[in-house]
């Protein structure tokens, strides 16, 4: 079973939720898939043994076949090709790999070659994986294509989406069984979710909302919710116990059983709602 | 007038609580909020759309169907799995490539300008607020952004000030948002990952050559963290202006649509705020 | 000699504009006389690659030279294969850039500033 955790805006609590839901299970995998800033390993601490380039293919040109037409310059919806007395130049780094280029060009001048644009990297068992894009790098969905390929060996897989509800999100959830978005009960922690939200019903996909940092149960979100019929999973309590922990890069079930149980039990609510 | 802008490495680090408070204090300022994918400025601040402007700032492939012979060849070329077998395009994985064209036997295929998000002008009393949001699934935060801060420019005259509610992260959204401000400040928490987080946004404002100040949020959480974070300020020669401890009392504020200045029980952040404001107008 | 100036309006009273690919407008102008015009720089609502396009509208504007803030890595790569001089502008107006020019008063950059890669 594959759960992504999501949220509308950053700094709610994904990765809390992700990293102590995968640290929780058995037989489970925790893939990090915040590719611009992956930070389930300073909770995690896995050892990093195996990296894997994460490549994308990018147009060269043989000069001897170019007649410097500039049909490449105008097929290149992302202006990544100039073509200065008739020389053509290729800009790598906002290059999106459509191919747009090497179809358009009429004398078969344009051909591909593989480009590093990120890094896998997991520990031996991969029970943990990170994606990581290089700096200055566009283009984050062949990293998520990459991880999603790698993601399967396990029971559970708990995916640590990138926050927000861009494409860089729906690349990285839409094969998954259910999504828990967490937010956080205060007007903005609403607002966002409501953003969440939009997007895994446009993408048709099972959730369930996480409510970290609770202080009552009857706040808006909470309101929210059962107006909704939307499934609150679980509330984590706002405590500064909680979060002083997490600046020191402690998770909460790292340190207490009775969390432990409340993230296996999330489990158990995700699966009895999915059957 | 002076512009100022708040960022923040990641999001969720009090940025636009910070904000919120200040436009309840400061006087004869504009406001904006270019945190397009997330927005939150305008929940905290009783104001009036005046006008909702649609923006288009991305192109997608569209078929026509009538024209469509079935022949694949555009599901074939499209590396992002925007086109199903049966030739449907997924408009929240289309990147725009325009590779389908080319390949296309009946010019079925073209590109058209999609709809990304819309800005909006607001006013809250007689002071501008222009904020935006991006749609679900799109790309293009950075021209919309780039939009606001255009439409902003047409709108303010004669105001002293300019607070701008920036972008999170370190990317080109926050270039965007801080391109052309007298100064920013970032807003960052004690936390394992706070000081890397302000590290690397701070460098990106040293680079466009823009004054960067710091506000450590919670900075009580985790004194050790806040005493780096002051340690590589001070080196950097970045003042820091504001030191928030954590407290519970804001979010029960913010739940009912306070800011820490509209609440008495929070008279010692308020002073924090309205501190953090003086200093930023004496060293600017 | 024509130049091109990055500015932030269409009069030649405007200020200089430091961004390059992102500039609103280009002044073209004639350093023999004072005759002089506006274009809108196409590019600067792109999503991505604005300075390289931007680039290329300097070079089919015939300029030699450009008068700008900051130039990224990829545009500085198109002006100079177009052999387009760059010169770091002041924060003063059009007008005032181009005889700063004359007087030989502004540095010429060989060095870009980091990327920002787009707008995504």
């Amino acid at each position: 079973m594959k759960i992504a955790v999501l949220s509308g805006k950053g700094g709610t609590g994904k990765t809390t939720v992700s990293a102590s839901l995968a640290y929780s299970l058995h037989n489970s995998q925790y893939v990090d898939c915040d590719v611009e800033e992956p930070n389930g390993n300073i909770f995690l601490k896995a050892s990093l043994t195996e990296k894997e380039a994460v490549m994308v293919l990018n147009p060269v040109v043989n000069d001897d076949l170019c007649t410097g037409c500039g049909a490449c310059q105008q097929a290149c919806q992302f202006n990544a090709i100039a073509v200065i007395n008739k020389k053509v130049m290729i800009f790598d780094n906002i290059c999106h790999s459509c191919g747009a280029c090497k179809i358009a060009c009429p004398t078969g001048a344009i051909s591909e070659v593989p480009r590093e644009v990120g890094i896998i990297e997991s520990n031996s068992s991969h029970t943990f994986m990170h994606g990581k894009l290089n700096l200055n790098e566009p283009l984050t969905i062949p990293v998520i294509l990459q991880l999603r390929k790698k993601m399967n060996k396990y029971n559970h897989v708990i995916i640590d989406s990138a926050p927000g509800a861009s494409c860089t999100v729906v690349s990285t959830i839409e094969d998954c069984d259910y999504c828990v978005l967490v937010t956080e009960p205060t007007p903005f922690g609403l607002h966002d979710l409501k953003i969440a939200i939009d997007l895994v019903k446009q993408l048709k996909l099972p959730f369930g909302v996480v409510v970290n940092k609770a202080m009552d149960s009857d706040t808006s979100i909470q309101v929210f919710c059962k107006e909704q019929n939307i499934d609150v999973l679980m509330e984590l309590p706002y405590s500064k116990e909680i979060a002083k922990n997490y600046s020191k890069g402690i998770l909460p079930v790292q340190y207490s059983n009775h969390y432990k149980d409340e993230f296996i039990k999330l489990l158990a609510t995700i699966k009895e709602r999915t059957s | 007038m002076k512009q100022f802008v708040f960022i923040s490495g990641k999001g969720g680090t009090g940025k636009s609580t910070v904000v919120a408070s200040l436009a309840k204090y400061v006087n004869n300022k504009a406001l904006a909020d270019v945190d397009v994918d997330a927005p939150n400025l305008h929940i905290l601040l009783d104001h009036e759309v005046v006008e909702k402007i649609p923006f288009k700032g991305a192109k997608i492939a569209k078929i026509d169907q009538s024209k469509c012979t079935n022949c694949h060849k555009g599901y074939e070329v499209c590396r992002f799995d925007a086109i199903s077998k049966d030739d449907i395009i997924n408009p929240l994985k289309c990147e725009g490539c325009g590779a389908c064209l080319l390949v296309c036997p009946e010019n079925a295929i073209t590109l058209h300008d999609e709809l990304t998000g819309h800005v909006y002008q607001s006013k809250i009393n007689e002071e501008h607020f222009t904020h935006a949001l991006l749609a679900v699934g799109a790309e293009g935060s950075g021209k919309l952004v780039a939009e606001v801060k255009k439409k902003v420019k047409e709108l303010v005259k004669e105001e002293d000030y300019l607070l701008i509610d920036g972008s999170p992260g370190i990317g080109c959204v926050v270039i965007a948002s801080i391109t052309g401000a007298d100064a920013c400040v970032i807003v960052t928490e004690a936390t394992k990952s706070g000081l890397s987080d302000l590290q690397r946004v701070q460098q990106v404002a040293d680079h466009f050559g823009i004054k960067s100040f710091v506000c450590i949020n919670k900075y009580d959480l985790n004194i050790d963290v806040t005493k780096k974070i002051e340690e590589y300020c001070k080196n950097k020669n970045v003042s820091v202006i504001g030191k928030i401890p954590f407290e519970p009392l804001i979010v029960k504020a913010l739940q009912q649509f306070k800011t820490p200045m509209d609440d008495d029980k929070l008279g010692h952040i308020k002073s924090e705020i309205i501190s953090l404001w003086n200093q930023l107008i004496k060293e600017t | 000699m024509k130049i091109a100036i990055t500015s932030t309006g269409k009069e030649i009273t405007d200020l200089l504009e430091k961004k390059f690919g992102r500039a609103e407008f280009f002044i073209i102008a004639d350093t023999e006389n004072s005759e002089y015009k506006v274009i809108d720089n196409k590019a600067a609502m792109e999503a991505g690659g604005a300075g390289i396009q931007a680039g290329q509208t300097i070079i089919e504007e015939k300029a030699t030279a450009l008068i700008t803030g900051n130039v990224g890595p990829n545009a500085m790569k198109v002006l100079t294969s177009g052999n387009i001089a760059i010169y770091r502008g002041e924060s003063v107006s059009v007008e005032a850039n181009i005889s700063l020019f004359k007087q030989k008063k502004l540095q010429q950059i060989n060095t870009a500033v980091a990327s920002h890669f787009g707008m995504k």
